[in-house]
């Protein structure tokens, strides 16, 4: 089980409030992503369901089980951290035994548990050595071994994956997505990297200035973004969103045009455009250009066109994937 | 070329640190040298040759009782120690890891009384000890002592814990310990080169002080120092057998400090370096 709820949530620090009050409720198994830019409230929010954090107000309930005012250990949640926070005199073994000492396990059941836990995260070789002489990669591996010798209701990830190279990161993002499907346990994973969210997740929870803006799997995010802040911060390359007269032409204060979903032709089109830069990724390439009226804009185009800097194009957004926000910036 | 004055400049650094060190140094090594001759060697005038003699080490201890002196200072300087310790890391540990808006000022204004003239305060503290019977007595001494350099132990410490992430901290609580297991099992290990360096270091601190045991104690609980000073007598300066004494005095924490010295180095200069 691994059913979290949030009645009313709210956090403050002093006169700051850092979460206003909030409802959410997280089913058991699902895989909840926290998104939202740096100081948005995500990891206060994952504090105060680990227990680290008093709420101000509010309830919250793990497996309907009033845990508000109980301490982290006893709400049955398994925690990873940013800085992995192993114990830098213990051995691998003693740092994943740790958690079931504690809890008062048999030498026998923590051995083999520990064990267990060493042959999925491929650390059987390394259970002797202390947390120093290992990589950034194993480090983390440790980290979450900790949390899954316990069993947990639930585990909370605080951006585990921010302190490694990207190519480890691509890697361990993978690891943990099957971790998740073998374990079948409720995850909750905060990040800012919205890539991150769009790959792991089963629900996302896009969080700005303690707000939550939108909640949603991700593709819903991606496809009906709720207002402006969650459609320019879902989708890698970002969102364009245009003011104006090209965005009244569609009846809307601002429109929002995915890159993927403008059409390029060299000979005729709604927006005349000036090519700035053009990346070229092999497969894709992301052209920066200045079209005229509307301003800058990217674009998703094939990997293989044959467009350079300072040519002129024509581009036309694709009339059903064109979104309209009001003066309010809600979607219309 | 660049190898060739990098080269130059380490000789250089080697031969001004010998230079300091030698002058830091050397009052120790005059009073070792001067311990081995006799009085009128001593007053003779100033020499790096000793005749050898022993006889002053002799005289001193037919003297006055060196072990009863050493004992004195044994049990002041680890009692006050381990009585600072008792206070400072509970003290230290809530500063480091729930600090509130006036931690920064509770600690400047413990380190200011270290800058106090302790001789404004003699007469009161003077007075306090003989209302309560505390004068010339090793658990009054030692009270005084630990009183004296706590400031001291609680800034180290504070300063080692503070260098323990909170995370890990956190993470023991996540991983269902309590606050004794978290204690035992996490922050204890993680900080006892922190404590060892403290420990040690106020120990060299209490060993030296000369003010407060000097002033504090007649003959009962009268440690190395006021050992030292008797020497010092109305009826002249006994030179050779000033040195003897001070000798006596210093060797134990000499010794001390030398087999620990990596641990100390390590303690005064923790945190320096970022």
């Amino acid at each position: 089980m691994g059913n979290i709820v949030l009645n009313k949530v709210s956090k403050s620090f002093g006169a700051t409030t850092i979460i206003p009050e909030i409802d959410l409720e997280i089913e058991d198994g699902e895989f909840v992503v926290f998104v939202g830019p740096s100081g948005c409230g995500k990891s206060t929010l994952l504090r105060l369901i680990a227990g680290l954090e008093d709420t101000s107000s509010g309830k919250i309930n793990i497996d309907g089980r009033d845990v508000t005012g109980e301490a982290p250990a006893k709400r049955r949640l398994a925690m990873v951290f940013q800085s992995y926070a192993l114990y830098p005199h213990m051995t691998v073994y003693k740092n994943i035994a740790f958690p079931l000492k504690m809890a008062g396990e048999d030498a026998a059941v923590i051995d083999r548990k520990v064990k267990d836990a060493a042959r999925v995260l491929n650390l059987t070789n390394y259970l002797e050595r202390r947390p120093g002489q290992l990589s950034g990669g194993q480090r983390q591996r440790v980290a979450i071994g900790r949390a899954i010798v316990r069993q947990p209701s639930a585990f909370l990830f605080d951006e585990p994956l921010s302190n490694l190279d990207a190519a480890l990161r691509g890697t361990m993002r993978l690891e943990i997505s099957e971790l998740h499907h073998q374990l079948k346990t409720t995850m909750i994973y905060v990040t800012h990297d919205q890539v991150e969210a769009m790959t792991m997740a089963d629900k996302i929870v896009v969080l700005n200035a303690g707000n939550i803006e939108q909640v949603g799997s991700p593709m819903e995010l991606y496809k009906t973004p709720k207002n402006l802040f969650v459609a320019g911060f879902i989708g890698s390359p970002k969102m364009n969103l245009i003011n104006g007269t090209a965005a009244a032409k569609h009846g809307a204060t601002t429109i929002g045009v995915r890159p993927e979903h403008l059409g390029i032709s060299t000979t005729a089109g709604e927006w005349k455009a000036t090519v700035g830069v053009a990346e070229h990724l092999g497969s894709d390439t992301f052209l920066h250009v200045h079209a005229d009226d509307v301003g800058p804009l990217t674009v998703r185009a094939d990997g293989e066109i044959g467009v350079h800097h300072g040519e002129t194009i024509f581009l036309t957004p694709s009339p059903p994937k064109i979104h309209r926000f009001g003066t309010d910036g809600r979607a219309m | 070329m660049a190898r060739a004055v990098s080269t130059n400049r380490k000789i250089g650094f080697t031969v001004a640190a010998w230079v300091v060190a030698l002058l830091i140094f050397f009052p120790i090594l005059y009073t070792i040298i001067t311990s081995f001759k006799s009085e009128t060697e001593a007053i003779a005038g100033f020499s790096l040759i000793p005749s050898g003699t022993l006889e002053s080490y002799a005289e001193v201890q037919a003297q006055s009782n060196y072990f009863k002196f050493f004992l004195n200072s044994v049990i002041i300087a680890v009692g006050s120690t381990i009585l600072a310790l008792v206070v400072a890391v509970p003290a230290a540990w809530s500063m480091a890891f729930s600090p509130t808006k006036r931690t920064k000022d509770i600690l400047m204004w413990m380190l200011s009384t270290k800058m106090m003239p302790a001789v404004a305060v003699l007469v009161p503290i003077y007075l306090i000890f003989r209302d309560t019977n505390l004068l010339d007595t090793r658990i009054g001494l030692t009270v005084m002592l630990m009183l004296i350099n706590l400031p001291i132990v609680v800034w180290m410490l504070y300063t080692y814990f503070r260098e323990i992430p909170g995370e890990i901290l956190e993470a023991a609580r996540m991983d269902g310990a309590t606050l004794w297991g978290e204690i035992v099992y996490v922050l204890t290990p993680m900080a006892v080169p922190g404590i060892a360096s403290t420990m040690l270091l106020n120990i060299i601190l209490a060993w030296n002080e000369a003010f407060w045991t000097i002033r504090l104690t007649t003959t009962n609980a009268a440690p190395l120092t006021a050992f030292i000073a008797s020497f010092s007598s109305p009826q002249g300066l006994f030179w050779a057998k000033l040195s003897a004494a001070s000798t006596l005095a210093i060797a134990p924490i000499l010794i001390m400090g030398w087999f620990s010295q990596r641990q100390l180095v390590r303690g005064l200069t923790f945190g320096a370096v970022k």
